[in-house]
């Protein structure tokens, strides 16, 4: 979890553009990808991010190691809306109820394809950015209230602490005799245990660094930035780059005929 | 540069008149009539038994204490140089005990400006004060970790964290240091560590120090003033004067052994104190073996996936061969991450070895198999007792007596013993109480007799006498002394030479590991 959020060790380039920026390019993507589900958009957009990876420094590995769920979940339902869209054109495979015809292939590849697109920006973003900076942009640039920003930014980093809590908590349990094994309402009940202990420590660990946070002059109204979040030409690249790949999908959809708007 | 800071600072002076404060909720004050002159820039040791309201004293100092909505309750006044604290932003700085909770940002220099950066300093000025603090409290000489400032804060070991957090605290330009227990969640080396980087700060800025802590000689030649605080209205049917604020002041050596005896039974650790404890009497010649480790290498993470792929864990140490045997103690030492403790909790049978194994011999398994990693928790608990580092982890019940019974009841067996656990480790006037309002040391106490309960023959303990009290410390140590000698075979993760040396037997040195080191044997035995 702690290494996840680290980008630690990646120079790419994108990792030297401003975060809000990236952040708005990414928005622009998937607002674009979000109004259509043909395959032919989805799939623009889809090989241009796959341009983007060594950008931002991410590799078909680690994206497989880090979104594995995300990519499995997109090819269920791209599969599952294949089998059960309502049939148009030459039918392909009919099995009784379960059929496929050309017309719910697409419809099942489109899916699967926007649903990969979508979700792949927001993967890029994570990839080449640190969270810190992040929260220097947007309460710098974005002007979003800093305590919300900055509590948010300690809370996280408590997340991780969690994640071992969790694990320390459930050796302790078992240690008093409260196992993981029995039937299916033993486990909840034991689950749910554990779930409170590492509630009431998150609540003790977060009330301590509240504390700690408050005695170092934090919640004051005037509060002054180490750090500048700082725009520059390579910002201005990475908002084109958004503009020219939201646009290419456009295009290309409306080119080929296949642009259909959600709601119709 | 070192001018700047040591020119800015200006020691504080701290005056209480017929202070008192009653937290919400609260039916008596922790401090009460408390009279009390600090003058800028002395040194001070804050002791009292525990429920003396020291701790809630340094929340007031440093402003953190309540809220105008609370219902808490002030009682006379406590100024810093004239002017209530919480109206004084950045005069006191305060470190609290646990170290993850003093770290606020992920990368150390983030960290360090943090302070600065909400009391509105100018950029360019806090970059200058977090160089220097850091260089200061000793993070960026090689020896101190040679720190860049985006090293991630969580790699840093507890000495080096509260390190940091001194250094958030000296870019404020503070004052005022306050400390709370500052070094009783770390190892010696961490608590030299630290206290040397406080005595170095004090030097050069000449900031007014209070620090509260129960280990005296660490503090002792640091300070030049102790205070002897009374318990405020721990004393039932109290509440006129003569109880509560200052029991005894002045220079530490008179203090000392003025009130040696009354320190010594309030569980002060005083100088040269060690606690009186009962003597291990028999120790067998030919003890049964119970349980055995071979080979071990061990982790707390899991095998890994990886897409498809299985990974095992880079062990933290290997090739770890141990035996615990029937009435006789194992006790386990070693620097900083060498893996004690994840040592101590593979034998226990809450973690899977990586590497090797451990296999409990018959008279231990009774019938559950050779792998204590596979018995089911209750087979466990009757067997292998583990006793955490944090007793709050273990709380699984809302009261006392549930929390005693609760091992027992699973098993169907044992209820008649927890009468005698109650009454051997003082619990018996506590039954009712939740676990979780217990002060420390009564945590300590009950997180023993809870495992204890459920009769295991082996019981192993994670650093058990980290930031107690001389008093729970000496009943602790008796405690398992008896147990031994009865039979109870102990394994105890400790820096704690002295505890050893009560408990007697064998003592297993985990050497320190070179990072690649692991691997690279492993590497070579494949």
């Amino acid at each position: 979890m702690r290494d996840a959020l680290n980008i630690r060790g990646n120079h790419a380039l994108l990792t030297k553009a401003n975060p809000l920026v990236k952040f708005v390019s990414v928005f622009l993507i998937s607002l674009v990808l979000a109004l259509s589900i043909d395959w032919v958009s989805a799939s623009t957009a889809l090989l241009a991010e796959l341009a983007l990876f060594p950008l931002a420094g991410l590799t078909l590995r680690l994206l497989w190691q880090r979104a594995w769920p995300l990519i499995i979940a997109a090819a269920f339902g791209g599969w599952s809306t294949a089998i059960v869209a309502a049939d148009s054109g030459a039918v392909l495979l009919d099995v009784g109820l379960w059929s496929i015809s050309e017309g719910s292939l697409e419809l099942g590849l489109g899916f699967m394809l926007r649903g990969l697109a979508i979700a792949l920006p927001a993967i890029l973003l994570m990839t080449c950015t640190d969270p810190t900076d992040l929260a220097d942009a947007l309460a710098q640039k974005a002007k979003l209230p800093h305590r919300f920003v900055l509590g948010s930014l300690a809370a996280m980093r408590l997340v991780g602490l969690m994640a071992e809590e969790w694990q320390t908590i459930g050796m302790a349990r078992r240690a008093r005799g409260v196992g993981s094994q029995g039937s299916p309402f033993q486990r909840l009940k034991a689950t749910l245990g554990q779930s409170f202990g590492l509630l009431v420590q998150a609540v003790r660990r977060a009330s301590r660094l509240a504390v700690t946070m408050e005695a170092r002059g934090f919640g004051g109204g005037q509060r002054t930035w180490a750090r500048e979040s700082t725009y520059s030409m390579l910002d201005v690249w990475v908002v084109l780059g958004g503009l020219v790949i939201a646009a290419a999908a456009v295009l290309t959809a409306v080119g080929a005929g296949t642009w259909s708007f959600v709601w119709r | 540069m070192s001018a700047t800071q040591s020119g800015m600072v200006r020691p504080a002076a701290i005056s209480a008149d017929g202070w008192g404060w009653r937290h919400a909720g609260r039916a008596q004050a922790a401090v009460q009539g408390l009279d009390l002159r600090i003058e800028p820039g002395e040194r001070v040791l804050l002791l009292g038994p525990s429920g003396a309201g020291k701790s809630t004293l340094l929340h007031a100092l440093a402003g953190v204490l309540g809220d105008e909505e609370d219902d808490s309750d002030e009682t006379g006044s406590l100024l810093i140089d004239g002017v209530a604290p919480r109206e004084h932003l950045g005069c006191a700085g305060l470190m609290q005990q646990d170290p993850e909770t003093q770290v606020v940002l992920s990368r150390v220099g983030d960290d360090v400006a943090f302070g600065a950066e909400n009391l509105a300093v100018p950029r360019d000025e806090i970059w200058s004060r977090v160089h220097e603090a850091l260089d200061d409290v000793g993070l960026r000489t090689a020896a101190g970790g040679g720190l860049a400032l985006d090293h991630p804060t969580a790699a840093l070991s507890g000495g080096q964290k509260q390190r940091l957090a001194l250094a958030g605290i000296l870019a404020m330009q503070p004052g005022l240091i306050l400390l709370d227990e500052p070094t009783a969640n770390l190892d010696p080396a961490g608590v030299l560590e630290v206290r040397d980087a406080v005595g170095r700060c004090l030097d050069k800025t000449g900031a007014t120090l209070v620090v509260v802590e129960h280990r005296v000689s660490v503090w002792k030649d640091l300070v030049d003033r102790i205070v002897v605080l009374q318990p405020g209205s721990a004393a039932p049917g109290t509440g006129g004067s003569g109880t509560g604020g200052v029991l005894l002041d002045g220079p530490p050596d008179q203090v000392l052994s003025e009130a040696r005896t009354m320190l010594m039974s309030a569980g002060v650790w005083v100088p040269g104190y060690v606690p009186a404890t009962r003597e291990r009497r028999n120790e067998p010649h030919t003890a049964q073996l119970l349980l055995a480790a071979q080979d071990l290498a061990v982790s707390r993470e899991k095998p890994r996936r990886k897409g498809f792929k299985t990974i095992p864990p880079v062990p933290v140490q290997t090739g770890i061969s141990a035996q615990v045997r029937a009435g006789q103690a194992l006790t386990i030492t070693g620097p900083n991450g060498a893996g004690k403790s994840t040592f101590a909790l593979t034998l226990a049978g809450l973690l899977a070895p990586v590497d090797g194994k451990v296999s409990a011999a018959v008279d231990l398994s009774k019938g559950a198999g050779i792998d204590p990693y596979k018995w089911k928790a209750e087979q466990l608990i009757s067997r292998i007792g583990t006793v955490f580092q944090e007793p709050e982890h273990q709380f699984v019940t809302g009261n006392v007596m549930d929390e005693l019974m609760f091992g027992p009841k699973h098993l169907g067996h044992g209820e008649d013993r927890v009468d005698e656990l109650l009454e051997r480790l003082r619990l018996t006037h506590l039954v009712d109480a939740n676990p979780y309002t217990l002060s420390g040391g009564e945590k300590r106490r009950l997180s023993v007799a809870t495992v204890l309960a459920a009769h295991p023959k082996v019981l192993v303990l994670d650093e058990p006498t980290f930031g107690q009290d001389a008093n729970t410390w000496a009943e602790l140590a008796s405690f398992l002394s008896e147990l031994l000698d009865a039979g109870t075979a102990v394994v105890s993760v400790t820096h704690d030479q002295e505890f050893s040396a009560v408990l007697g037997g064998t003592e297993l040195r985990l050497g320190p590991v070179q990072q690649g080191e692991a691997t690279h044997q492993e590497a070579g035995a494949a």
